[in-house]
């Protein structure tokens, strides 16, 4: 019996092992198998990817690009372990995941923008707030403002909702909306923008953010950079000139710079045909003068 | 001729008859190896699993470089100036892990509060008082309650009980501990029942037979007779159903809202720890104090189960002995 658990132990710490050196196995793996680029990361753009990886798939037979989900944050641990070809990201990447990328791929990582989101403040359909100015709006997400008769609605609580903490949008929000202070804990956060949107759908009472191309059922606030400015409805020109004042890019990013059918992909999706498709998701094409 | 070929046949049913016989003891040693290997092996996957969470949540106690970012006594102290907090994903991390046990506590005490008196009010129900051909309806159909796979009663939790209390009880929060709690009670509901029927069931027939004969009414046998012999059995089952619902995890995901409020309201978004594992385990680099806070946080609810399931044990025990080796 003894010898029978001795053999398990033994197994598991193969197992352990393995674990660990599984970012070069990773690699290993990649590089063998040239027509096939896998793109993992931020849940804004995974609609994005699909379609792009759609329609390179249909103009470039035996090709194939997978997409998955699961929020920046977990595109650029993949990137980081070796476990996908490009990640996803909705935010640009910290110097400290850089790092950790050069020091566990042995190579820097390269960022690539790839299009332009219009992060949107969500309330319900039947509210009657219109408009929300940056200051105001951080004040309602770390918790100092708790009425909606504060931001100009009726008397009654907020109910904020946001994104887990491994989400792009999360991060992005928290930087240039909150300027990098915490969320107010009372924040609920739920899995997906599409959750975020279905909660402000069902909530009156509730304020959610996200990605533009999500605006069902719900409206998107006109935003004021501050108490003074002219509020700005976000759209592809007011996006594109800087003037509505929550914009990002959304990015790919490489360990090392992109060989192969992963930099033709890229190439393409930055190309004409590639930025015709960002259109059709809802999100918006690179400014013409180059990022 | 004829004598001669029944000794020939005689012999051969000897010879089959005695092959026969070894081989079914070389069969019968060969499944119980068999059988011994596979009950072993499971033993030896709870003893992995353990191993396995326990190292990479150790390094919080040992590791100098998560020290660095987080002392120990932190999971459990407020953070001067923000109170106890999980914020994670900061400049400053906050690990405070109260907020999240905290949390798990008030769904599975709102599960157990709400599903403890419906199952076992219905056990008894099904056990003494339903007609035979109504029982065989009710009892399959609980039981295929247990087959609803989370999701989905996560996903009904989210949609429709949300808007029902909402309703009721016009909480702050739409996601709130009592909706995370209602769902989680349809999924103990089954657990706690037909555990509870079975204890009920184990009471020998003889107990009714003789508290009937001394002119009980069938209240008085439920109450003075029969309830007490199945009371071990019907505080495993809670015992059973509390471990159920303090480790489900998808339900509470989609149903609680998910904010790490540390307060004992009912109405307010709550944050458990298997959906703080859930959400957050995808997103960590491997190795960061993060990480390997979330494998402290399993493995310190493990370790709440674990002693749970030991205390019920003894209470069952303490119970059983109590009412002289009842059933």
């Amino acid at each position: 019996m003894s010898r029978v658990i001795a053999v398990a132990l033994a197994a598991c710490m193969a197992a352990c092992t393995r674990t660990e050196s599984q970012p070069a196995m990773g690699d290993t793996g990649t590089a063998l198998d040239k027509n096939s680029v896998t793109l993992k990361g931020s849940d804004t753009m995974v609609i994005l990817g699909q379609r792009w990886a759609e329609d390179y798939m249909k103009k470039n037979r035996g090709v194939t690009i997978q997409v998955t989900g699961g929020g920046s944050g977990t595109g650029i641990a993949a990137l980081i372990n070796g476990t996908t070809d490009i990640c996803e990201s909705s935010r640009p990447m910290k110097d400290k995941e850089k790092e950790e990328v050069q020091a566990k791929r042995g190579a820097p990582a390269v960022e690539t923008k790839v299009a332009l989101d219009a992060l949107a403040v969500y309330v319900n359909g039947k509210s009657s707030l219109t408009e929300i100015s940056i200051p105001a709006l951080r004040k309602v997400y770390l918790g100092e403002t708790t009425n909606w008769k504060d931001v100009g609605g009726p008397n009654h609580a907020i109910v904020l909702y946001g994104r887990e903490n491994n989400s792009g949008t999360y991060g992005y929000f928290k930087e240039h909306v909150l300027e990098n202070k915490d969320f107010a804990p009372a924040t609920q956060t739920l899995a997906g923008t599409s959750a975020v949107v279905n909660a402000v759908k069902g909530d009156v009472f509730g304020i959610g953010y996200g990605g533009i191309a999500y605006l069902e059922g719900i409206r998107a606030l006109k935003v004021k950079k501050d108490d003074t400015s002219p509020a700005v409805t976000p759209t592809l020109d007011t996006a594109q000139s800087g003037e509505y004042p929550i914009s990002r890019f959304l990015y790919f990013y490489t360990a090392g710079a992109p060989v192969g059918t992963a930099k033709k992909f890229i190439d393409w999706t930055v190309g004409a045909e590639g930025q015709k498709v960002i259109g059709d998701v809802g999100y918006y094409p690179l400014p013409k003068a180059g990022p | 001729m004829t004598g001669s070929a029944m000794s020939d046949s005689a012999l051969a049913k000897q010879g089959a008859g005695r092959g026969l016989a070894y081989q079914s003891r070389w069969l019968e040693r060969g499944a119980e190896a068999i059988v011994k290997l596979v009950s072993l092996a499971s033993v030896a996957s709870v003893v992995l699993i353990l191993i396995f969470v326990g190292k990479e949540a150790l390094p919080i106690l040992t590791s100098p470089e998560v020290h660095k970012e987080l002392n120990p006594a932190q999971l459990f102290l407020p953070y001067p100036g923000a109170g106890a907090m999980w914020q994670p994903v900061s400049d400053v991390p906050k690990y405070n892990i109260i907020p999240l046990f905290v949390g798990t506590l008030k769904v599975t005490v709102v599960a157990l509060v709400v599903a403890v008196p419906l199952s076992v009010a219905s056990a008894i129900y099904v056990c003494e008082f339903a007609p035979r051909s109504l029982r065989e309806y009710i009892k399959p159909v609980i039981e295929l309650l247990a087959g609803i796979p989370s999701v989905v009663i996560g996903f009904f939790a989210l949609i429709v009980l949300a808007t029902w209390v909402q309703r009721i009880f016009g909480a702050e929060h739409r996601l709130n501990a009592l909706v995370a709690g209602f769902g989680l009670a349809f999924a103990i509901c089954p657990v706690i029942f037909s555990v509870s029927e079975d204890a009920l069931r184990a009471v020998p027939s003889s107990y009714r037979t003789a508290a009937v004969a001394l002119g009980s009414t069938p209240s008085q046998t439920l109450l003075r007779v029969i309830l007490p012999a199945a009371l071990p059995g019907i505080a495993a089952s809670v015992v059973l159903g509390f471990g159920r619902a303090i480790g489900e995890t998808m339900i509470v995901v989609l149903a609680s809202g998910n904010a790490a409020l540390l307060d004992a309201s009912l109405g307010h978004s709550t944050r458990t720890v298997t959906a703080t594992i859930a959400q957050e385990l995808g997103e960590v680099v491997v190795g960061s104090t993060h990480y390997h806070v979330l494998f402290a946080l399993g493995a310190l609810l493990f370790l709440s189960t674990l002693v749970v399931n030991i205390a019920g044990e003894r209470i069952v025990f303490g119970m059983r002995r109590r009412l002289g080796g009842g059933p």
